[in-house]
């Protein structure tokens, strides 16, 4: 089930996964609500994100920032992060700035939950 | 779209959005928060702070991001080092060029680099270092390139003016508020002067102690009910002070005469006005036309006032609030050769004499203040307690002055100059 999370952004959680989805223009303002979103999804206990870009039409140079941070902070809490239907002009950006290095894309949500559970299969359990 | 083409796209968005910010007039350490993510975002590095210095001393870090809190802890910048950023070239702000002669680099390369950074630019505003930008390396691994250079060189100039200027605007709001306060310092020390200048005059007349404080009070209400400026009330106020300074120059026995003066004595008491003109008006008051409404504040409507024997229209409004204000006050309080008046006896005065001594629409207002007070519409209780105990709880007050505010032809707002 979708959660308002404060009212800010939508976000539902698949296990210990969140999927949080991103506004129409990842901006400032809105790149703020899913950085906070993320950080409390991880702080509750989230091993994975993946961030949707269905609605995500633009990302602009505060967004790419603001998405560095949140790879930054799910890299240090030892989560995977996947984003997930981006558009091709978006992809294009975050190939050219480097952001794939870091980042799974995913075709759609289904398919970044599949790629999760196959790392999560594939990751010895540490006792 | 090509590549080049859309990081071309993207830088200039950035570059626009940037100025958009450093224009701004928003929370300085928001405006470099943003700024810093917009130059981090241009290029997908990932760390970066924004550091202020102020002269050779410690770096003061005003935004930072990916980077640990106690990255400038003790870090510091002298002399010899910000001449070496001001002498430098961009490729200098290459920490792992240590080719490059910057003292500063040298004492912080190792530190800096195990946090992550990899560039350190000074933000010069006019010739001067007004801090440091440092930065961590491009997500994508890669090398920076001549452009990168280029962008990153422009963006920290342009979040250095902003900065400088941010700081400059902070200079000024201070320096006004300095002054503000001052000019409300100078504000209070004359009022109390004045204040204490209209005891003074009061003490020479033994009858009337405290009159010209309550001539400026009655005043000020006066006016205040007819929508004057809070600067203008503050003036009547203060002609309401010192109405009756030309009475320093008034023999005191004529002042304290336990009953009525002759023709001659009488004369010279009518001198007061003119006299306190003359005290008045080589003052550069703060407020307007102070000497005017203590000159006039004994002309009359229909003429027959003193000293020069003006009409309705040639006396000043304040000087025709300070006349009421005057004669109430004295019709109000005891005289040596009288008691004070019943207050249905003073508004039975008040109703005859508007239009004749008293301006209708400012004994109308002066009604509707002392109404407020005694049906409890203002919590305000200065004339009550002016006129003592008792005096406004008279049964019929308020159908008195109903009844005067209505036959003056109701309300009336500010409608002549002072």
């Amino acid at each position: 089930m979708d959660t308002p999370s404060g009212g800010l952004v939508r976000s539902h959680c698949v296990g210990t996964t969140a999927v949080v989805y991103a506004s129409d223009y990842l901006n400032k303002l809105t790149g703020e609500k899913i950085e906070h979103e993320c950080r409390r999804q991880l702080k509750c206990g989230c091993r994975a994100l993946i961030i949707d870009f269905s609605d995500t039409k633009l990302v602009n140079s505060i967004g790419i920032s603001i998405l560095l941070g949140i790879i930054d902070v799910a890299e240090k809490s030892g989560a995977r992060i996947v984003f997930s239907e981006v558009n091709n002009q978006t992809v294009q950006l975050f190939e050219m700035l480097g952001l794939t290095r870091h980042v799974v894309l995913a075709k759609d949500e289904r398919e970044a939950l599949i790629n999760l559970s196959r790392f999560e299969a594939t990751t010895p359990v540490v006792h | 779209m090509e590549p080049s083409t859309q990081k071309l796209i993207h830088t200039f968005g950035a570059l626009a959005d940037l100025g958009q910010e450093i224009a701004g007039t928003g929370d300085f350490n928001e405006m470099v928060r943003t700024s810093m993510h917009l130059l981090l975002g241009t290029l997908a590095l990932r760390r970066g702070a924004v550091v202020e210095c102020s002269g050779p001393g410690p770096l003061r870090c005003v935004s930072l991001w990916g980077l640990g809190d106690q990255l400038l802890t003790g870090v510091d910048i002298n002399e010899a080092e910000m001449k070496a950023f001001l002498a430098g070239q961009i490729s200098d702000s290459l920490l792992r060029n240590t080719s490059a002669s910057n003292p500063f680099l040298d004492r912080y390369r190792e530190r800096l680099t195990a946090e992550g950074i990899e560039l350190v630019l000074p933000m010069i505003v006019r010739g001067e270092v007004t801090g440091l930008v440092l930065l961590g390396g491009k997500a994508s691994g890669e090398e920076f390139s001549s452009d990168d250079f280029e962008t990153i060189h422009a963006m920290v100039r342009h979040i250095g003016v902003g900065i400088h200027t941010h700081r400059l605007l902070e200079q000024v709001a201070q320096r006004a508020e300095e002054n503000r306060r001052l000019y409300d310092e100078l504000r209070a020390i004359y009022r109390d002067t004045v204040r204490a200048f209209a005891a003074a005059i009061d003490i020479k007349d033994k009858y009337t102690q405290g009159h010209s404080e309550r001539v400026g009070r009655y005043s000020e209400i006066i006016a205040r009910e007819m929508g004057w400026s809070e600067e203008e009330v503050e003036g009547i106020q203060i002609a309401g002070y010192l109405h009756d300074i030309g009475k320093l120059i008034v023999d005191r026995d004529i002042i304290n005469a336990p009953y009525h003066i002759d023709a001659k004595s009488s004369s010279e008491l009518n001198r007061h006005p003119a006299a306190g003109y003359e005290i008045l008006a080589p003052i550069r008051h703060p407020y307007a036309d102070i000497p005017l409404m203590a000159k006039y504040h004994h002309e009359r409507l229909d003429g027959r006032g003193y000293p020069d024997g003006l009409t309705d229209q040639q006396i000043p409004l304040g000087a025709k609030i300070v006349s009421l204000a005057d004669s109430f006050d004295a019709m109000t309080t005891d005289r040596p050769y009288r008691r004070r008046r019943s207050f249905e006896d003073v508004v039975r005065d008040l109703r005859e004499s508007s239009g004749k001594q008293f301006d209708g629409k400012v004994v109308a207002a002066f009604a509707r203040a002392i109404l407020k007070e005694v049906t409890g519409e203002t919590k305000d209780r200065r004339i009550t307690k002016m006129l003592g105990k008792g005096y406004l709880e008279g049964e019929h007050t308020a159908a008195l002055l109903t009844d005067l505010i209505t036959d003056l032809g109701g309300n009336f707002s500010k409608g002549a100059s002072l």
